[in-house]
C-alpha cells in the first residue's frame, strides 16, 4: 500500500486523485516533513473536507495541489491526477496544466484582493488573460460571475474597490474569481474563517449551491468541524501532516475511530448539550521537526498503551463489522466475512472508512 | 477624487502663503540695514533715510507685508535693491536652468532606482541585494557637494569627458553641462528611493493577493507588472515628491559647485547681499515649486491607490 | 470594576506571550529579546563598532592627534604622505591627519548637539498632536507642512544668516527646521497606538492622560523616533559639513571637514588628498551611523 487514500465510491470516477503526497520544508539539517503520505479521491461534483488544527499540514496540502508551494518548501513525492491527467508540482507546465481545471479560494478576502484594481477588473482578468477572451466579453463575464455568487447589484459593484466592500462580499468575489476559469475542482482554504457566523452560513450555502449547479468538486480545508459537517460528504482528518482518519462525514463525526478526532469533537462547545464542558486535548502540538516516535498522537492520547510508542501504526480501512460492540453499523455493512482488515469492495464503497489508530475500538468504547 | 484634489489644492495654497509669511518675517529679522548696505558706509544719513522711505522700510511690518501681498496679487514680485530691475526678470532668466537641473536629476534618479530595487527585491538576501543595500547606505552618507567635486575632478579635469561647469551653448551643450550636476543631485535622492522601493516591492511580493493572482493562472510577467509594480509604485511616488522638494533645495549647493546660474545661486547671493525683495521672490518661487511638485505627486498617488482618497 | 482599574492603575499590565514567544509588557519588549536580536544583527554590530571607534577618536583627539591642528610646518607645504606627516600637509603646512581628527571632533560634536532639540521637541509635538488631535494637531501639522515646503537648505541658510554664521547659527537653524520630521513620524505612530486595545483599556480605566502617554504610548512611539534619530544625525552631519563648505558653518580657525574640502578644492591638481580625505571621513562617519540606525531598526522592530 502506498499510503492512506480516502477512496472515492467505486462507481464514481474521481475527478481528483491524490496519492502519497509528501511535502518537506527546509533543507539539510533543518528539513522536516510537513505533509506525509496523504492521499484522497474526490468524485466529480463531490465534496471533501480536510480537517485539522493549524500546523496539521492541511493548507500546505492544498498549496501543493495548486503548485503554489512557497520557496523552501518542496513536494518530494506524490501523484496528483486531475481527470486522469497527472499534474506536475513545479516547472513551466505546473501552471498551464491547472488552468481551467483547478482553482483555489483563499482564506483572507481582504488581503486576497489587489487593493488598487476594481473587483470587476480582477475577476475579468481571468477570462481576459487566462482564457484569452476580448476585453468587453471579459467584463461582461465578470458581471455574470458576480451575479452567480450572489453579489447584489453586480454591474455597479464590479466598479468598486476591495476596501469598499464588506468581508462577505469580498469572499464572494474571491469565489467568483476562482470560478471564472471554469474549474473542475475548487480548493477552499478556510474560506469562512475570516467571516462572522451569519455571513459564514451564506458563503457555505453559496459553495454548496455552486457545487450542485456547476458540478464542481470542492475540497474544503477547515479547523471548524461544524462548518465542515455542513458542506462536506466525506472527511479526512489530519494530524502533524498525516491522515489519521477518513470516511463519510456523518460516520467520522458521530462515531470517530481515532482519539484525535474524538478530542476535536470534545473540545467544541455544543449548544445542544449545555452541560457538556469542552475538554481540551492535553499537551501541545509537537514541533514538526520532532514528531514523537510511533503513533504521533500517543503522548496526548488517553487510550494509549505502551506499544503505541513503537512503530508507526499502518493506516487501515475498516468495515463496520470490525468494531465490535455492535456499534456504529451504518447499514451499509454486508453479510460478507471480510474481516481481514481491507474489506471487500462493497464495504469500501461506503467511503473508505479508515483510521491510523491501532485500537479504534477503544475510542468507540470510551 | 475631485473632492480630494480640491482639498489638497486648498491646503497647498495655504502652505504657499505660510511660506511667504515666514520668509517675510525672516528677512525682517535680519540685522543690518539694506539701504545702508547698498549705499555704502560713507552714505549720508539723509540719503539713507530717503532710500528707506522709497523702499517703504519705515512703515510697520504688517503694512509692509500688506504692500508686498497686494503687489504680489498684481503679479509684481518686487524690485531688486541691488540691480534695480524687477525680481521677476532676474528669476525668469534663471528658472529654466534650475528646472532643467531638477528634471535631469529626477530622470537619473529614476533610471538608477527602478532597476536596482527590482533586482534587489527579486533576489532577496542574495549577493545583488546586499550590494544594492550597501550602496544605498553609502549614498546616504555622501555629501553631495563633495561627490560633485570628485566627479568634476575625475570626469572633467582628468578624463576631459565632460565640461567642468558653466552652462554651455546650444541644446547639446546645455545637456552636457547638466550631466555631472544632474548625477550629483540624483545621488542625494537615489539611496532613499532605492530603499523605499525595495521594501515596497518585498512587501507586495509577500502579499496574499499575489499568490491569488498566480493561482488564477496569470503569467509571471503579468503578475509582476500588473500587480507587484503597480502596488509598490504608490509609496514610492509620494517619496519621490518629497525628495524632489529636497532636490529643489539642494540646487543651492549644486549650483555653487558647478557654477550654474540658477535660482539656487541667485538665492544665495541675494541673501549675502541683503537684497530683500529678491530673497522674498526667489523663496516664494522655490517654495511654490516644492508645493506644486508635492501636490502633483500626492494627486498621482491618490489616482494610483483608491484607499488614499478616503483620508 | 475596581479590579479592572486596579490592574492598570497599580502595576504593569497583564502579561502574556507575544507572537514570537517572548513575554510582552504593556507594549515593551523585555531586554532579553532585544539583547538576543542585537547580538545577532551584523548591521548593528558593524555600525556600532564604527561609530564607537569614531567617537573614541573624537574624544581622545588631544591625546592621539600627532600635532596641534594649527601647527604650521612651513618647510613642508603640500607634502604627500611621509613618515613625519602620515597623510601629508596642507597649503599652510598643517598636518592633515591631525586636522582630520580635530575636525571630526568638531563636526561630530556639533552634529550630535544640533539634533537633540529637534528630537525632543519633535517627538513631544508629534505625540501630543497625535494623541490629542483637535486644534493642536491642526496647528502643529500646518506648521510642519510649511516648514517642509521650504527647501531645506534655503531655510537653514536664511536662518544662519539671521543669527550669524557659526555654531550658534547651526544650532538655531536645525532647531527650527529639523524637528518636523520627528513630529510627523511620531504622530503617525501615535495615531496607530492610540487606537490600540491597551490604550483604550487604560483610558476607560480612568488613567490620567500623561500617565497613559508616558507608560503606554511613548515606549512604542519612541523606538520609531530613535531610528529616525540615527538617520537624522547622518543628514545633520552632512549638512554641517556642507555649510562649512559654503563658509556658513563652523568658523575658522576651528577645523571642520567642510572647510577643509573648500580649502582643498583649489589644490585638486597638486595634492588631491586635501579635498578628498575629509569627504571620505564624512562617508565613513555616515556609514557607521547609518548601519547603526539600520541595525537598531531591525532590533527594535515591533514583532
Amino acid at each position: 500500500m502506498n499510503g492512506p487514500v480516502l477512496k472515492a465510491p467505486v462507481l464514481e470516477v474521481p475527478v481528483l486523485k491524490v496519492s502519497g503526497l509528501t511535502v518537506s520544508v527546509g533543507r539539510g539539517a533543518r528539513r522536516h516533513v510537513a505533509v506525509q503520505d496523504v492521499g484522497f479521491e474526490v468524485p466529480a461534483g463531490g465534496s471533501l473536507g480536510v480537517v485539522g488544527e493549524s500546523g496539521s499540514g492541511k493548507s500546505l496540502t492544498l498549496r501543493a495541489l495548486m503548485g503554489l508551494l512557497p520557496p523552501g518548501v518542496r513536494a518530494e513525492r506524490g501523484v496528483v491526477e486531475l481527470a486522469g491527467e497527472p499534474l506536475p508540482f513545479t516547472g513551466p507546465r505546473a501552471r498551464s496544466a491547472r488552468r481551467g481545471r483547478l482553482a483555489m479560494v483563499f482564506q483572507d478576502p481582504l488581503s486576497g484582493l489587489d487593493p488598487v484594481h476594481t473587483v470587476g477588473a480582477q475577476v475579468a482578468e481571468v477570462p481576459r488573460r487566462v482564457l484569452g477572451q476580448p476585453a468587453v466579453a471579459s467584463r461582461r463575464r465578470a458581471v455574470e460571475l458576480l451575479r452567480l455568487v450572489g453579489l447584489p447589484d453586480p454591474e455597479r459593484r464590479s466598479q468598486a474597490f476591495p476596501h469598499q466592500l464588506s468581508g462577505g462580499m469580498r469572499q464572494r468575489v474571491l469565489i467568483a474569481m476562482a470560478l471564472a476559469s471554469e474549474p473542475k475542482v475548487l480548493l477552499c482554504d478556510e474560506p469562512t474563517t475570516a467571516l462572522d457566523v451569519t455571513v459564514q452560513a451564506q458563503v457555505l450555502e453559496l459553495l454548496d449551491d455552486v457545487r450542485r449547479r456547476l458540478g464542481v468538486a470542492v475540497v474544503f480545508v477547515s479547523h471548524d468541524l461544524a462548518v465542515v459537517r455542513q458542506v462536506c460528504d466525506r472527511l479526512a482528518v489530519m494530524y502533524t501532516g498525516r491522515l489519521v482518519e477518513t470516511g463519510r462525514s456523518a460516520d467520522v463525526l458521530d462515531h470517530p475511530a481515532h482519539p484525535y478526532t474524538l478530542g476535536l469533537l470534545e473540545a467544541v462547545v455544543d449548544l445542544d448539550d449545555v452541560d457538556h464542558m469542552p475538554v481540551t486535548i492535553p499537551g501541545a502540538l509537537p514541533d514538526l521537526a520532532h514528531v514523537p516516535s510511533g503513533c504521533p498522537f500517543h503522548p496526548r492520547c488517553r487510550f494509549a498503551s505502551e506499544d503505541c510508542a513503537q512503530g508507526v501504526p499502518p493506516f487501515r480501512y475498516l468495515n463496520d463489522r470490525q468494531w465490535g460492540a455492535g456499534e456504529g453499523s451504518d447499514g451499509e455493512g454486508t453479510d460478507e466475512e471480510g474481516s481481514d482488515g481491507e474489506g471487500t469492495d462493497e464495504e469500501v464503497t461506503d467511503g473508505a472508512r479508515g483510521t491510523a489508530c491501532k485500537y479504534p475500538e477503544r475510542v468507540t468504547a470510551g | 477624487m475631485l473632492r480630494y484634489a480640491a482639498r489638497r489644492v486648498a491646503a497647498a495654497v495655504l502652505v504657499v502663503f505660510g511660506v511667504t509669511l515666514a520668509t517675510f518675517l525672516l528677512m525682517h529679522l535680519e540685522p543690518g540695514d539694506p539701504a545702508r548696505a547698498v549705499l555704502g558706509l560713507h552714505a549720508t544719513a539723509s540719503a539713507v533715510a530717503t532710500l528707506r522711505r522709497q523702499w517703504g522700510l519705515n512703515s510697520s511690518l504688517p503694512v509692509q507685508l500688506g504692500h508686498f501681498l497686494s503687489q504680489l496679487v498684481q503679479g509684481n514680485l518686487g524690485k531688486s535693491y541691488i540691480y534695480n530691475v524687477s525680481a521677476a526678470s532676474l528669476i525668469g532668466g534663471r528658472v529654466g536652468q534650475t528646472a532643467a537641473l531638477v528634471a535631469v536629476a529626477t530622470v537619473f534618479a529614476i533610471i538608477f532606482t527602478v532597476p536596482l530595487s527590482a533586482l534587489a527585491a527579486s533576489r532577496q538576501n542574495g549577493v545583488a541585494d546586499h550590494v544594492v543595500r550597501a550602496l544605498s547606505v553609502v549614498g546616504l552618507a555622501l555629501p553631495a557637494f563633495w561627490f560633485g567635486i570628485v566627479l568634476i575632478e575625475v570626469f572633467a579635469v582628468r578624463l576631459h569627458l565632460l565640461p567642468v561647469g558653466g552652462e554651455g551653448s546650444g541644446f547639446g551643450g546645455h545637456l552636457e553641462c547638466l550631466v555631472l550636476p544632474g548625477l550629483t543631485a540624483s545621488f542625494a535622492m537615489a539611496p532613499i528611493l532605492v530603499r523605499s522601493l525595495r521594501v515596497g516591492m518585498l512587501e507586495v511580493m509577500d502579499a496574499e493577493f499575489i499568490a491569488v493572482a498566480r493561482a488564477k493562472g496569470l503569467g509571471e510577467l503579468r503578475v509582476l507588472f500588473g500587480h507587484v509594480a503597480r502596488n509598490a509604485l504608490v509609496p514610492t511616488v509620494t517619496l519621490l515628491g518629497l525628495n524632489i522638494a529636497y532636490l529643489i533645495g539642494s540646487t543651492v549647493i549644486v549650483e555653487q559647485v558647478f557654477n550654474l546660474n540658477g535660482l539656487g545661486s541667485l538665492l544665495l547671493s541675494s541673501i549675502l547681499n541683503r537684497d530683500f525683495p529678491v530673497v522674498q521672490a526667489t523663496t516664494l518661487v522655490l517654495g511654490a515649486g516644492v508645493v506644486i511638485v508635492n501636490l502633483a505627486t500626492d494627486l498621482l498617488a491618490a489616482r494610483l491607490d483608491p484607499r488614499i482618497r478616503l483620508r | 470594576m475596581t479590579a479592572i482599574v486596579g490592574r492598570y492603575g497599580a502595576g504593569p499590565a497583564p502579561e502574556g506571550p507575544g507572537p514570537d514567544g517572548a513575554p510582552v509588557v504593556a507594549g515593551k519588549r523585555p531586554r532579553s529579546v532585544l539583547a538576543y536580536r542585537a547580538r545577532h544583527s551584523p548591521t548593528l554590530i558593524i555600525g556600532a563598532t564604527i561609530t564607537l571607534g569614531l567617537v573614541l577618536v573624537a574624544v581622545l583627539a588631544p591625546l592621539i592627534s600627532p600635532y596641534v591642528p594649527d601647527h604650521q610646518d612651513l618647510y613642508n607645504i603640500l607634502s604627500g604622505f611621509s613618515s613625519k606627516h602620515l597623510l601629508g600637509t596642507d597649503e599652510l603646512g598643517r598636518d592633515e591627519l591631525s586636522r582630520l581628527i580635530w575636525a571630526g571632533r568638531t563636526d561630530l560634536r556639533v552634529g550630535i548637539l544640533a539634533v537633540i532639540f529637534p528630537f525632543c521637541f519633535g517627538t513631544a509635538m508629534g505625540t501630543l498632536a497625535g494623541y490629542r488631535g483637535g486644534w493642536l494637531d491642526t496647528v502643529v501639522m500646518r506648521a510642519v507642512d510649511v516648514l517642509i515646503a521650504f527647501p531645506f537648505y534655503v531655510l537653514v541658510i536664511g536662518l544662519i544668516f539671521v543669527v550669524g554664521a557659526g555654531t550658534t547659527g547651526i544650532y538655531v537653524a536645525f532647531a527650527v527646521v529639523d524637528w518636523v520630521v520627528y513630529a510627523r513620524a511620531v504622530r503617525s505612530t501615535t495615531l496607530v497606538v492610540r487606537e490600540s486595545d491597551y490604550v483604550a483599556a487604560a483610558r476607560t480605566g480612568g488613567l490620567p492622560d500623561w500617565r497613559i502617554l508616558w507608560r503606554h504610548v511613548l515606549p512604542n512611539t519612541i523606538t520609531q523616533a530613535v531610528v529616525y534619530l540615527t538617520n537624522d544625525v547622518v543628514l545633520v552631519i552632512v549638512a554641517v559639513v556642507t555649510l562649512g563648505y559654503l563658509g556658513l558653518g563652523v568658523q575658522p580657525p576651528t577645523p571642520d571637514w567642510g572647510a577643509m574640502i573648500s580649502e582643498g578644492q583649489e589644490f585638486l591638481t597638486t595634492y588631491w588628498a586635501l579635498a578628498t580625505l575629509p569627504g571620505i571621513a564624512v562617508l565613513i562617519t555616515g556609514l557607521g551611523l547609518s548601519l547603526l540606525g539600520d541595525g537598531l531598526a531591525d532590533v527594535l522592530r515591533p514583532q
